[in-house]
């Protein structure tokens, strides 16, 4: 049966956020608070609670204490970036971190707490003080819960909870709406909005072993990159040191902050020789090819799900890990079998984060007027080539108000949209929908095949080490998974709650932007932070030290190039 | 290859108003959970099979359903538990199904707003002026009634809630109790009038069922009966102190 358009219900808004994860709630609730007749939509795929914010463990990173300055955490987030973050934004960033995490404070948040009261940090990989705020080793989810909440008592924003976004509505240049699928009643409706801002976080379903939750598949990239937005960066795709083999299940970096050792195969602390300096509390992409070079000279366990090297907690003892990383310990319990009260755990890297995104400027606007983009989805550029570990959370934040305010203001500078024209273009997407999936004949390509094979491609070509022919076989394959594409079958053709439907427009946003990320990282003939080039293994600021924008093009993307903003730290050998 | 028979209860409203039980045999892991055995036959077998999942880990609290009658968490309950015997999946118990393993879960999202679970203040302090300062044993007294997931499998044991849906029910109670008890927090009176408002309350039995099927250990039971020894007391102080002077 056809999805069908409605052709009464008219539903317009002020703005638009989509995404209800940290981003996308941080950003409702700061276009509320800048008028109150402001009229604010949340759409969102799944209830906003169960948005992938949820699974953040260690915490957020923000300058509290008297022994920490806004200097020492701007220059530990730039040296992490290996000097591709741009530095005013940097600036920006620490200087409101500490307000957003004591806002979130005021909200409600869970924080850990000394004896004294005050909210507690921790240590993090690659920070040079503890500045690393965190609630437990549940973060993100109390974050998540805590906005989400505080969020209900603000009338004026309207959820559309379990309405998947297919594309964005792009009228004369400018973006002026999306078109969502109602997953309930299988009806695609048009959106209209006078600003749309994108929240809805990474892609990390790309890769076969990740610690992201089934329902991150780059769908924000992919929808903004179709509409002719540059994606940024796309090379740089952090691995974190510690998933567990098999699962993908996140095992936070706070376990290392704690004091947990890194064991290889013959009982060493490897680190030694890799970061010396910094040992466990080392940034995550140094860590993790560490880990990586570790197995491929033999010094890693082997167990089903390949090699693996031990995450150590036992020598913490019962009473600290129940205190400071219960999570950690209910999780391994589970899933692992083992209790890392008395052994080792069994870690390796997974893809967890990705630094590119939707090319922004400070305030979160792409390149096209009417179209924002804030948290992972974006690349503002926070992270340049490798994120430190609790920057994300309160990343989020930060320019999820941000961009929340810049879009409540744009909007209210802006003339009601026509909803004629928008009509024609939604029903040419439902036209789409119905002819390339749900009232399809033919087809034989499944879209998990097509899934696995995207997987395999991506681990072999652009994994953690990478060389120039692994990227342009990946380049290759995928651009036939793309073509093959076009033959997807699903079995669902129906509309109440159509899952199947949904995963293969999945599928085809995380097919293009995989694509994003192969070109990109082909390009980028250097290594630097994330991306390590096994054919260029230097960093090179002389011919690199500069932003790819991809442009979308039918032959495959187009690149150009955008220069780092420095502002008070020159790059130099990034040392630890 | 080992298989296991999973046997699913479906139900999809455009084909017919009948719900219909589907076996599947799969192969079977040690390792795999419940969650996994369907997404195999979603991406295999059958692609109409409908469920909810997000996380694989036990904390977005997408997956609940009734697995061999109980409701659990699919991503958090293992296929080994039950080999070689078969297992049996439904919907959560107590709710509107939409499809499949799909239920319609607005009543809750109506009643958690109805609770206000956010800080209330007379007076909201500046953020130049910092944090609000809160002891560890402070945080102690509400921190495990935030543990909530929202994943209704309390309201899918809760006798009371099966039989009276006008129940606020165990996961919003223990989230109002939550905000109550946390010292930030002054909106006690205003979410005692909306827990006391619902005769549901006072039917429950303490039968404990949603404290025993919690898959994060909180305990909704002791929120209830913290609430009505509360709201009890309330009810005599309003008759020594009439309201306002208290």
């Amino acid at each position: 049966m056809p999805i069908s358009l409605p052709m009464t219900e008219k539903m317009s808004h002020d703005i638009l956020i989509v995404g209800g994860g940290a981003a996308g709630l941080r950003a409702a609730i700061a276009a509320a608070e800048v008028d109150a007749n402001i009229d604010i939509a949340v759409v969102s795929k799944v209830f906003p609670m169960r948005s992938h914010t949820v699974s953040a463990e260690g915490g957020a990173a923000a300058v509290l204490r008297e022994d920490d300055s806004l200097d020492l955490h701007a220059f530990d987030t730039i040296r992490g970036s290996d000097y591709l973050a741009d530095q005013d934004v940097v600036e920006t960033f620490i200087e409101k971190a500490p307000e957003e995490l004591i806002q979130l404070e005021h909200w409600g948040c869970p924080w850990s707490r000394d004896v004294d009261g005050k909210i507690s940090v921790r240590a993090f990989g690659g920070m040079s003080v503890k500045r690393t705020v965190y609630a437990s080793d549940k973060t993100g989810f109390h974050m998540l819960h805590a906005l989400f909440q505080t969020s209900l008592k603000y009338t004026q924003i309207r959820r559309y909870d379990e309405w998947f976004v297919t594309s964005l509505l792009i009228e004369e240049g400018k973006c002026v709406g999306v078109t969502a699928l109602d997953l309930e009643t299988g009806q695609l409706h048009p959106i209209v909005a006078k600003v749309v801002l994108l929240c809805t976080g990474g892609g990390g379903q790309i890769f076969p072993f990740t610690t992201n939750a089934s329902i991150k598949t780059g769908d924000g990239m992919a929808m903004a990159y179709r509409a002719g937005a540059a994606l940024k960066d796309m090379e740089f795709v952090q691995y974190h040191p510690t998933g567990l083999p098999g699962t993908g299940i996140l095992i936070t970096e706070a376990s290392r902050g704690e004091g947990g050792h890194l064991i290889n195969k013959e009982g060493e602390r490897f680190l030694e020789r890799y970061i010396p300096g910094k040992m466990e509390l080392g940034p995550r992409d140094i860590l993790s090819r560490a880990i990586m070079t570790e197995m491929k000279e033999g010094r890693a366990f082997e167990g089903e799900y390949g090699g693996y090297v031990h995450l150590d907690l036992t020598h913490l003892g019962e009473k600290m890990i129940d205190e400071k990383l219960p999570f950690v310990r209910e999780l391994v319990v589970k899933y692992v079998g083992i209790d890392p009260v008395h052994e080792p755990i069994p870690v390796r890297p997974v893809v967890h984060y990705m630094m590119g995104g939707v090319s922004t400027d400070i305030n979160g606007n792409t390149s096209i007027p009417g179209l924002l983009a804030a948290g992972e989805v974006a690349c503002i550029t926070l992270n340049g080539a490798n994120r430190l570990g609790s920057n994300s959370l309160t990343e989020c934040l930060v320019f999820g108000a941000l961009s929340g305010r810049a879009g409540a203001q744009y909007a209210l500078e802006q003339q009601p949209v026509s909803e004629n024209a928008v009509r024609s273009l939604a029903d040419k997407e439902q036209k789409r929908i119905a002819k390339q999936f749900l009232e399809k004949e033919g087809g034989k390509e499944r879209v998990a095949s097509l899934q696995e094979e995207m997987h395999l491609t991506m681990e072999k070509g652009c994994g953690v080490y990478r060389t120039g022919e692994s990227l342009q076989e990946s380049c290759t394959t995928l651009k036939k998974l793309r073509e093959r594409f076009a033959d997807v079958a699903i079995d669902d053709r129906g509309r109440i709650f159509n899952t199947d439907l949904r995963g293969a427009l999945e599928l085809e946003f995380m097919l293009e932007v995989a694509e994003c990320i192969a070109h990109s990282a082909l390009a980028r003939e250097e290594s630097r932070g994330a991306q390590s080039r096994l054919d260029f293994p230097e960093r090179s600021d002389e011919k690199f030290l500069h932003h790819l924008l991809a442009y979308a093009t039918p032959e495959g993307p187009r690149f150009e190039q955008q220069p780092v903003t420095i502002t008070r730290w020159p790059p130099e050998e990034r040392k630890y | 290859m080992s298989t296991i028979k999973i046997t699913v209860n479906r139900y999809n409203p455009e084909k017919s108003s009948e719900r219909y039980t589907q076996s599947y045999t799969i192969p079977y892991k040690e390792d795999m959970v419940v969650l996994d055995a369907l997404n195999y036959i979603k991406n295999h077998v059958d692609g109409t099979l409908t469920h909810r999942w997000s996380c694989r880990m036990g904390v977005c609290g997408s997956c609940g359903m009734m697995i061999n009658g109980d409701p659990k968490l699919s991503c958090a309950t293992f296929l080994r538990d039950y080999y070689p015997g078969e297992v049996q999946v439904d919907a959560l118990a107590h709710f509107p199904v939409i499809r499949d393993l799909v239920i319609d879960m607005s009543d809750f999202m109506d009643k958690l707003v109805e609770i206000k679970p956010w800080i209330i203040r007379s007076e909201e302090k500046p953020l130049e002026e910092g944090e609000y300062l809160q002891s560890p044993d402070e945080l102690n007294l509400y921190r495990q009634f935030s543990m909530c997931i929202n994943c209704m499998i309390c309201y899918s044991a809760c006798p009371v809630y099966g039989h009276d849906q006008s129940f606020l029910g165990p996961a919003a109670i223990a989230l109002a109790h939550r905000y109550n008890m946390d010292s930030r927090d002054e909106g006690q009176d205003q979410r005692a009038e909306i827990i006391g408002s619902h005769e549901g309350i006072w039917g429950c039995t303490f039968v404990g069922e949603c404290t025993r099927v919690c898959p994060k250990h909180v305990d909704p039971a002791a929120a209830i009966q913290r609430s009505k020894v509360q709201l009890t007391k309330e009810y005599f102080l309003s008759w020594i102190w009439p309201r306002g002077k208290r």
